[in-house]
């Protein structure tokens, strides 16, 4: 497992990372092959978005009248402008959103360390207990309906943030994932001597352990952050009141039915040619593209820490 | 007694740090579990809370599962979950493995990282995002497709109310989605092989399509298994995402786009149907549950050291 951890050797290293001639490389002409075939289904990955982008900045006419194109013949940021100044309803979703976020991570966080270092450890004589507590879970599930049973009518949580951010706080797989990060990293050695050296427990995993992990629990953190923000789901559940904010993918989710978002805000419609009516079509993508664009610009630089985590999850698994 | 709780002493500290993930689980995994006894039962909400909810309300036996084997819903769900599912397993290992090959195999090792940055990114969006995506091809009156279709001087397709097409767009979309995810584990296995092997064949004459064939599909053979068992355990389960945004929750698409997920969902939202609804969700864990244990099984046969547990 440890291998996870180093950095892989790449093709045409040595052990020792020197650079040398590859003999064994493809031609040039299978690379063009190869290259053309993964570097279309790379473009097709990132085309939707860019398109989107291209759709919001078309004018609401032409897109009635051209429908969807990557090069309208008119331009507008009508709808970001439209965005910008009805947007009290976008920027309180962003702030939902935002909040179950870190709050949510948070939590998971605090969870999943605690819960996954006790059973890292291999002097916890109830370990076998636990783990299989947790990867039970794994094997069979209650399913949607008691889940709902217990939020609405056991919990009495619905239409709070709390009912977005408990379900998704803990699950076996961070749990494997972290299990065997520390396992991994945190040698019981190094716990012993700390505890012959006069700390306890909680000291020992508070101020060496964790701090010694922390690229671990940056990947946990960062797939809870993910799961949060992107999360609709517990919202299409447990939200039915329309006065309630809803966090951002389920307000994407209710424009996409309905544009009630736009009329609430029919005082600032002052500013638009009345003629040209309200631009719907294209102030949705505008809000897509809004939506999408942190983690479109985040991602490629925590990539590395997702992927650390899947290789670890899948191989533990 | 004593022995025990001089065991619970001892351990003291780690079990206080166990115990707010164990709260969690008992809260949001085992009081469901328990919960599932409303399958057998005609569920009336009490007025003293969950717990005389689920114990007062009447025992009715398998009549909620009657009720839901009756009708051809159970049939059509459970065909749409399972032969999407095979046929993603299938499509999924073969285009991951592919494209882990192919990346590998790249001269230029930065557009490599570049290719697979951008293979990366529909992992990161959620369905709500690529059903906008899916909607700018597909929407009837701007969609691309029909633009093509009109500029071909072919007749529009309603693509949301056309069953014929979606199983091909789902499995297309599911794939297309999830293959970034699936290709990066397969091309740090490839990259984890020791390259002398390669050296070896090379000078045994051995030509790529051979490297390929004896070398490295055989070294990922492990992880293929492991990973198509996982698979396997999740075969009664689907992607709700994928299934109720994509094709826009629409009515005429149910008879190709309705799974067990997206029936229990309906069957709790819409229908306010809890039996019948739970009897469907512990069908499917329970199904998923034999599953698993089952292929874990004839692997563990085949070889053992390739089991899960």
């Amino acid at each position: 497992m440890a291998q996870t951890f180093i950095k892989p050797r790449e093709a045409g290293e040595d052990r020792r990372g020197r650079k040398k001639r590859d003999y064994n490389a493809i031609t040039p002409f299978w690379n063009v092959i190869f290259n053309i075939g993964v570097g279309l289904f790379a473009f097709s990955c990132v085309f939707p978005f860019l398109f989107v982008i291209m759709i919001s900045l078309t004018d609401e006419q032409t897109l009635a009248l051209e429908g969807f194109s990557l090069w309208p013949s008119e331009f507008s940021t009508a709808a970001y402008r439209y965005v910008f100044q009805s947007g009290n309803e976008l920027l309180l979703s962003f702030g939902v959103t935002l909040a179950v976020t870190v709050i949510g991570t948070l939590l998971t966080l605090a969870l999943v360390t605690t819960y996954s270092y006790a059973l890292s450890r291999r002097s916890f004589e109830f370990r076998g207990f636990f783990s299989f507590l947790a990867f039970f879970t794994m094997l069979f599930s209650g399913g949607m309906v008691p889940g709902y049973i217990v939020m609405t009518q056991f919990l009495h949580l619905q239409n709070t943030i709390w009912a977005l951010i408990l379900p998704l706080s803990l699950s076996a797989f961070s749990i494997i994932v972290m299990r065997t990060f520390f396992q991994t990293t945190v040698p019981d050695e190094v716990v012993e001597s700390a505890k012959i050296d006069g700390a306890g427990e909680f000291r020992a995993f508070f101020s060496i352990v964790l701090p010694i992990s922390l690229p671990g629990i940056a990947t946990i953190g960062l797939f809870s952050a993910l799961g949060y923000w992107n999360d609709w789901f517990n919202a299409l559940l447990y939200y039915n009141n329309p006065d309630q904010t809803p966090p951002l993918q389920f307000l994407l989710m209710q424009i996409e039915k309905n544009m009630d978002f736009l009329t609430k805000n029919a005082q600032y419609l002052g500013n638009f040619d009345a003629a040209a009516g309200l631009p719907t079509e294209t102030v949705r993508m505008a809000m897509v593209v809004l939506a999408t664009l942190p983690i479109v610009l985040a991602y490629p630089f925590f990539q590395r820490y997702f992927i650390q985590g899947l290789t670890v999850g899948s191989v533990k698994g | 007694m004593t022995a025990f709780w001089k065991k619970i002493v001892r351990n003291r500290a780690l079990l206080l740090l166990v115990l707010p993930g164990t709260v969690w689980f008992l809260i949001f995994a085992y009081l469901p579990m328990f919960g599932t006894v409303l399958a057998f039962k005609d569920f009336r909400i009490s007025p003293d809370g969950f717990f005389a909810s689920v114990l007062n309300s009447e025992w009715v036996g398998f009549k909620n599962f009657e009720y839901l084997f009756r009708t051809s819903d159970a049939y059509i769900i459970t065909r749409n979950t399972i032969l999407y599912n095979v046929a993603m397993i299938i499509l999924g290992l073969v285009s991951a493995v592919a494209f882990a090959i192919l990346l590998s195999e790249l001269l230029n090792k930065r557009m490599a990282k570049v290719y697979q940055t951008g293979m990366f990114l529909p992992h990161f969006l959620s369905w709500v995002i690529i059903s906008y995506f899916a909607f700018t091809f597909l929407s009837p009156d701007k969609g691309v497709l029909n633009q093509l279709l009109t500029a071909l001087g072919m007749e529009r397709i309603s693509w949301y109310s056309e069953p014929a097409y979606w199983p091909l767009i789902l499995l297309f979309v599911g794939i297309w989605k999830g293959i970034g995810y699936s290709s990066v584990i397969y091309l740090a296995a490839i990259t984890g092989i020791d390259k002398s092997y390669y050296e070896a064949a090379t000078i045994d004459g051995a030509r790529k399509w051979q490297q390929i064939r004896y070398i490295t599909l055989p070294l990922l053979r492990p992880l293929m298994i492991i990973l198509t068992i996982l698979a396997i355990g999740g075969i009664f389960r689907s992607d709700f995402g994928l299934f109720y945004q994509l094709p826009k929750d629409s009515g005429a698409l149910y008879p190709v786009t309705n799974v067990i997920d997206t029936f229990v969902y309906r069957g709790l939202m819409n229908m306010g149907d809890i039996g019948m609804s739970t009897a469907a969700g512990l069908y499917q864990s329970l199904v998923g549950l034999i599953l698993i244990l089952t292929t874990n099984y004839i692997v563990r046969r085949i070889d053992r050291d390739q089991a899960i547990f």
